[in-house]
């Protein structure tokens, strides 16, 4: 049996009375999906969301500028907070696998504490008390502490994930701690943990959308401006464009997650072979 | 620090502390309900239910909170859809915190050794059986970890709702901020409180692992 196993176990290759039912339920199911989406258009269509005059805005440079540009102040903000986080989380990992108490038990209380805050209470404490006038730094180290902190995490538990000996050889070989660390344990930590890593920046991606709320011009913000600024308020036009944007730039992060693993997976945990 | 205690404060502070909890109870619920339906239809022999679940967690996994929290409160009452802020609050994190739940939950239902469907399809189990009796309760007791974190970052999550006019821990930051108290002594509060909400949460998580560990 194939990968496919786990799907059908739960089930008997059907019978014909079975696939009879699976039928059934098939043709009922597919009626609930179609009078759900029934249920939506209508919705839509009553109130009058397909009426061309809304969607007109769309046709203006001018709004599909403010939009391309909304969702690179996104990618800006994304990309500088998907880099700090990332050091950010190397260093806090390195802090609390410290052998000196002094430095892991603050680390620890640290990353403790900025995984266990609201993403929001913290953007809006940063913005309201350093960053009025930049919104822009605000939602970027807010960030930056949120992720970091899981990042740390990710990569804590895949420098424990390693072979025992790893460390014990390098250890062996006359290595310093920082340096068992830095040239041994890390790197094949970031490579094993990878997939997660770019999860967590999924997540991150999202989560400039917060910048919203604070004032800063990303896409959500974008969005919000013309839907509000524009005849007839487009709020619904609006974000049926919004969304597959996010869902896009998501899924391309997952497709990046996904394509490493199976790189990962081919070539990263080759073992030794047996000796001789 | 003892600005709690002047002005009124307290039952400010203490009616968003409610309103957070309530906000994520019912979320959480709510989630967990939708969140199970999805796992089942995934795993389901009919291919049209599976799809849709898929749908489902694409779409809701990939796309940002505050953007579903502002179709909930702007876009919903143009549809003539009326609800409180609450009710639309508690839409938006259910649904988003569903496709989270419904993930881990098939997580889970994949960790259940193949010989307990097989043992349970030889007993002339079908489908909704061995699912509902003899896997989904081995899978919910395995899944409880990766579950625990999906509701601690429930509580978390629901802060955007305060930012879109339902009255909860952040409003009171906002509102505190208003009266001109200095930011990091209203943070401070506000942190505690969420605090406190994590780890009785993740309290109680651990004291149901080992109530329910499976023995294998």
């Amino acid at each position: 049996m194939s990968s496919t196993q786990t799907a059908t176990v739960l089930y008997d290759t059907p019978g014909p009375r079975a696939r009879t039912r699976y039928a059934a339920f098939g043709v009922l199911g597919g009626l609930g999906i179609a009078g759900l989406l029934w249920w939506i258009y209508s919705a839509l269509d009553r109130t009058g969301q397909f009426d061309p005059a809304l969607w007109d805005v769309f046709q203006y440079t001018a709004v599909q500028q403010r939009i391309v540009d909304g969702m690179l102040a996104t990618l800006r903000a994304f990309g500088l907070a998907a880099l700090f986080s990332l050091a950010l989380g190397a260093l806090l990992a390195a802090g609390r696998l410290s052998d000196h108490r002094w430095l892991s038990a603050p680390t620890t209380a640290v990353v403790e504490f900025f995984r266990a805050m609201p993403l929001l209470i913290m953007i809006f404490a940063l913005y309201q008390a350093v960053f009025a006038a930049q919104p822009f730094w605000g939602l970027v180290i807010g960030l930056t502490l949120y992720n970091g902190s899981v990042q740390a995490e990710i990569i804590r538990t895949g420098i424990l994930a390693l072979p025992r000996g790893q460390g014990e050889a390098a250890y062996a070989l006359g290595m310093r701690k920082s340096q068992v660390m830095l040239l041994i344990l890390v790197p094949q930590a970031v490579r094993s943990m990878l997939p997660a890593m770019i999860g967590q920046l999924v997540v991150t991606l999202k989560d400039t959308s917060l910048g919203y709320i604070i004032t800063y011009p990303e896409l959500l913000y974008a969005g919000k401006l013309i839907a509000s600024n524009s005849p007839g308020y487009p709020y619904i036009p609006m974000i049926l464009v919004i969304t597959p944007i996010y869902i896009g730039m998501c899924l391309a992060l997952t497709a990046l997650a996904k394509w490493l693993e199976a790189r990962g997976r081919r070539g990263a945990n080759r073992r030794t072979p047996d000796a001789a | 620090m003892g600005i709690l205690f002047e002005d009124g404060n307290f039952s400010t502070f203490y009616h968003g502390f409610l309103q957070t909890i309530a906000l994520s109870a019912l979320s959480a619920l709510f989630a967990l309900l939708l969140g199970g339906a999805l796992a089942a239809f995934r795993v389901s022999p009919v291919p049209v239910l599976r799809v849709f679940g898929t749908t489902w967690v694409t779409i809701f996994r990939n796309t940002p909170l505050t953007l579903l929290m502002l179709t909930a409160v702007f876009a919903l009452p143009r549809l003539d859809i009326h609800f409180s802020t609450f009710t639309f609050a508690v839409i938006a994190l259910s649904v988003y915190t569903s496709a989270f739940v419904c993930e881990v939950l098939r997580a889970g239902i994949n960790t259940v050794p193949l010989g307990q469907a097989e043992a349970a399809r030889s007993l002339g189990m079908g489908f909704g059986q061995t699912l509902g009796l003899v896997v989904l309760p081995q899978a919910g007791r395995t899944v409880l970890p990766p579950l625990s974190s999906v509701f601690i970052a429930l509580p978390r999550n629901s802060a955007v709702a305060g930012a879109f006019s339902n009255a909860e821990l952040f409003s009171v930051q906002k509102v505190f901020d208003e009266k001109g108290y200095p930011i990091f002594m209203t943070f401070f509060w506000i942190a505690l409180a969420y605090l406190a909400i994590s780890f009785t949460i993740s309290g109680a998580f651990r004291v149901l692992e080992k109530q329910l560990a499976v023995a294998r």
